[in-house]
């Protein structure tokens, strides 16, 4: 076997933190190896050092014997690396084609050669089984097919190192699966690869080698055959970590109801008719592929977004759109994306704890901020919360992504909502931090609180739902019960096909009626 | 090199690069004095001696500093709500054409000298405020960017004075000059300091800066113009009204930048010209970026500004060294400013 990628002894600090600590790692030609660990763990920063995103502060990199000159994503593009983000690095604008061949021509080349470059994109799509439309507009293209574009341009780039950072966060199973037998044939046409992942079955059926990453060490290295789930679950988080279990759930009467709402979203994500009815004490998971309304879902329900026809209904009472409305009627809400959402980076811990209600007597007094009060309720989340690293006068920034997840649900939590929305709450988290949330999921919904849990990890819905509805181009299926759900079912409800979920539903409905 | 971000600046950075950024800045201009064959030290005396020597200079730094802390002022409130208002000198111009307009209005120019400044003052405030709501509701309304609506409105602005006092306010008595007739006796500002041209002006200039700073660190509007600034989504998911706050906004810049343009006839004119504002209007925005926008520190950026230009004119009428100088070395120290903002945020690396 040939070596084509070493990397010796990289070391990466970022301020206080040690990102990567003598992390050694190796790749033989035509082999997979998962570079496996938690968020956090220093894999991104890896790969970024190896890319030339980043410079290490000690340790070199190899390339099939030449050394890599650091912090160069050219020369690291030149040696035949190639890297497909985690967040497609592509243009919506331009066509499929034309991103392929961005950066690949000289600027003083006036002319440029489309017709070869077609060519050429179209014999590395028929080799490695990329099917894609050279003259479709990437924004038209679906998630599966824009990775493919970027698998694409990593090869027409010529490369024969391909780095895949977290390939199958946004895709189905089925597009999962898919990926990994275009990325097995690629290994067994020469080409090695290195994917990250914190998914342990798809590291055990993909890859040859594991190497497991830990507060940026090299914890553990394993023939894939010579393992086992349970061994890299273990490797991986260092303890065994258990999810808290959901008690049986005694649904009350119905907190929150929407008939048939309908809202146009952002990226073609619409709502069109959405119908559920949520009761108190009683957790609904909304499961289903990334884009298909989620977000609208999640924004129509914490009032960010009006619907444009359709009721919601709180206790009966319509709830009239706008944020403080929803907060008023008492809906606590967890967005989605933490950063771009839920805090304010510049702003302050306390600013953060209070903004949301400022509003309120509590927090203000005829437009005049209550500092003293806001100050003490922030402190009293950070304590009651467990936030780490946090001061109340600290700006929120500096926080890890757990960490601002507890101010949220601190901050949420406090005003004892009677129901929660919870979007993706434990996206990105390690798996205390996730323990963690799920915790005061449970908590809530024990005290009578309805939780809507929108969730794009199945494993969390299962663990957490007690009902489970999938969102499919901007309509809910029927639901079933959560006991009742297996990973087949779910991928048929995910995939909008919902005759065994419409029949689960009837079924249950029976049995309510025959009670 | 390539830049990261420091996790903590750290305190004594935050203080000392804008020291460290005026410096370079007079370092740079007194490369240019040097190139224009005048002592760099003796330039650089003169320019402090012109600014600070005497009483006349003295007073006159002030007088000069005072509508440059309201246009910073009205730069800094807008630029922290990502309003980019750039259109300062148009609402400077209608502020002061208000000032003016209130000499004819029939049974005002009787009014009591309390009175007649006050409702001056407001006029100016109100006029700057409905230059800058056109844009701002376009903006809302349609998504254009405010940043060429403003700064076209300035033409607008100026070219509309230019209009009234050649016509409804030329004044009869002014050898066919184009000026305004001028305010009456009773909303003229009062004199801080005998046979000088400073004028009460500057302490409602220093108020509204404390005021502004208040409003920002203290007050519901203000904790909201921040979160707007900061990231308009997480504010809008926190509840804040954009669209008003942006309004509201857009009340308090152009509010700020008419009193600016009023206080300026009150004070110092006493009828409008086209040539009343040497750029206050645009020098606002370079002050309030000097400033990091921090309303307390647009006073400390005014005084700057004045100073060199203040100093600078005398210094040229001694030395021959142009008296461009100035306008150099306050956009040098823009410029150094902003780096030295930038290198606060981030580290260099190889």
């Amino acid at each position: 076997m040939t070596r084509v990628l070493e990397l010796r002894e990289i070391t990466k600090r970022f301020g206080a933190t040690l990102a990567n600590d003598a992390v050694s790692l190796h790749l033989d030609r035509g082999e997979i190896v998962a570079l496996l660990g938690e968020n956090g763990a220093g894999k991104t920063t890896l790969m970024s050092i190896l890319f030339g995103h980043y410079t290490a502060d000690a340790g070199s990199v190899r390339v099939e014997g030449e050394a890599l000159p650091p912090g160069q994503p050219r020369a690291a593009i030149r040696a035949g690396v190639g890297m497909v983000h985690q967040h497609f690095a592509l243009a919506a604008n331009l066509t499929v084609l034309d991103n392929v061949m961005t950066g690949t021509e000289p600027l003083w080349r006036l002319r440029s050669d489309r017709s070869g470059a077609r060519a050429r994109l179209a014999a590395l799509a028929e080799r490695f089984g990329l099917k894609v439309d050279p003259d479709a507009r990437v924004a038209d293209l679906s998630v599966g097919e824009r990775q493919r574009v970027e698998i694409l341009k990593a090869l027409y780039n010529d490369a024969r190192i391909l780095i895949l950072d977290e390939p199958t966060a946004v895709l189905t199973t089925q597009e999962a699966e898919r990926l990994f037998a275009t990325l097995r044939d690629m290994a067994a046409k020469g080409l090695s690869l290195i994917f990250i992942s914190h998914k342990l079955h798809e590291v055990m059926s993909a890859s040859d080698r594991v190497v497991v990453l830990r507060g940026g060490r090299v914890v553990a290295e394993r023939a894939t055959r010579d393992t086992s789930r349970e061994e890299l679950a273990e490797l991986m988080v260092g303890r065994a970590v258990d999810r808290p279990v959901r008690p049986p759930a005694t649904p009350g009467p119905v907190l929150l109801e929407a008939r048939d709402v309908a809202v146009a979203g952002k990226g073609g994500a619409s709502l069109k008719g959405i119908g559920f009815a949520l009761r108190a004490g009683e957790t609904l998971g909304i499961i289903g592929v990334s884009g298909n309304g989620q977000t609208t879902l999640a924004e129509v329900v914490s009032g960010v977004l009006a619907p444009a026809s359709g009721t919601l209904t709180v206790r009966g009472a319509p709830l009239a759109p706008g944020v403080r409305q929803a907060i008023s009627a008492g809906i606590g809400r967890i967005p989605e994306d933490r950063h771009a959402e839920g805090v304010l980076g510049d702003m302050t811990t306390w600013e953060n704890a209070v903004l949301e209600r400022i509003w309120s007597p509590d927090f203000s007094r005829r437009g005049i901020v209550r500092r003293g009060a806001a100050r003490a309720a922030a402190a009293r989340i950070l304590r009651d919360y467990d936030v780490r690293g946090a001061r109340v006068d600290g700006r929120v920034r500096l926080l890890s992504g757990g960490n601002m997840q507890k101010l949220i649900l601190g901050r949420v939590l406090e005003a004892a909502p009677d129901i929660l929305v919870a979007a993706q709450p434990s996206r990105g988290l390690d798996e205390g931090a996730i323990a963690g949330v799920h915790r005061r999921l449970i908590e809530a919904c024990a005290r009578g609180a309805g939780v809507l849990l929108i969730s794009e990890d199945l494993d969390e819905v299962i663990a957490l739902a007690d009902r489970i509805r999938a969102i499919v181009g901007g309509r809910l299926s029927p639901a079933i019960p959560a006991e009742r759900a297996d990973a087949g079912l779910l991928g048929l409800m995910m995939a909008g096909d919902w005759r065994a979920a419409e029949g689960i539903e009837a079924e249950e409905r029976g049995a309510a009626h025959a009670l | 090199m390539r830049f990261e971000r420091r996790e903590r600046p750290s305190a004594a950075l935050t203080l000392l690069a804008p020291l460290g950024a005026i410096a370079s800045a007079l370092a740079m201009a007194g490369a240019l004095i040097a190139l224009a064959g005048a002592n760099v030290a003796e330039a650089f005396g003169l320019i402090l001696q012109g600014a600070f020597g005497s009483r006349l200079g003295i007073t006159e730094t002030l007088t000069r500093a005072t509508p440059l802390i309201l246009t910073g002022l009205a730069a800094a409130v807008a630029f922290r709500a990502r309003l980019w208002n750039i259109g300062g000198e148009g609402q400077f111009y209608m502020g002061a054409l208000a000032v003016a307009a209130f000499g004819l209005v029939p049974g005002l120019a009787g009014a009591p000298a309390p009175v007649a400044v006050l409702v001056c003052l407001v006029a100016g405030a109100l006029a700057g405020m409905a230059l800058l709501l056109v844009p701002v509701v376009l903006k809302l309304r349609f998504g254009s960017d405010e940043v060429v609506t403003t700064l076209l409105l300035n033409f607008v602005a100026i070219l509309f004075v230019s209009m009234m006092i050649e016509g409804a306010l030329r004044d009869p008595l002014a050898f066919g000059w184009p000026q305004s007739v001028p305010v009456p006796d009773a909303a003229l500002l009062p004199q801080l300091v005998e046979r000088s041209r400073l004028h009460a002006g500057l302490l409602i200039a220093l108020a509204m800066a404390v005021a502004v700073w208040w409003v920002q660190e203290r007050t519901v509007f203000g904790m909201r113009t921040r979160a707007a600034g900061l990231n308009a989504r997480a504010a809008a998911f926190a509840g804040v009204p954009l669209g008003r706050t942006l309004v509201l906004v857009g009340c308090l810049s152009g509010g700020l930048a008419g009193l600016a343009g009023a206080i300026e006839v009150m004070g110092v004119k006493g009828y409008v010209t086209t040539d009343l504002s040497p750029n206050y209007g645009y020098s606002g925005i370079v002050i309030a970026m000097l400033a990091a926008l921090h309303p307390i520190g647009v006073i400390g950026a005014a005084l700057f500004s004045a100073v060199i230009f203040v100093g600078a004119d005398s210094m040229s009428r001694a030395l021959g060294v142009p008296s461009y100088i100035a306008d150099v070395t306050v956009a040098l120290s823009l410029l150094t400013m902003l780096v030295a903002l930038f290198l606060v945020q981030y580290r260099v690396r190889r």
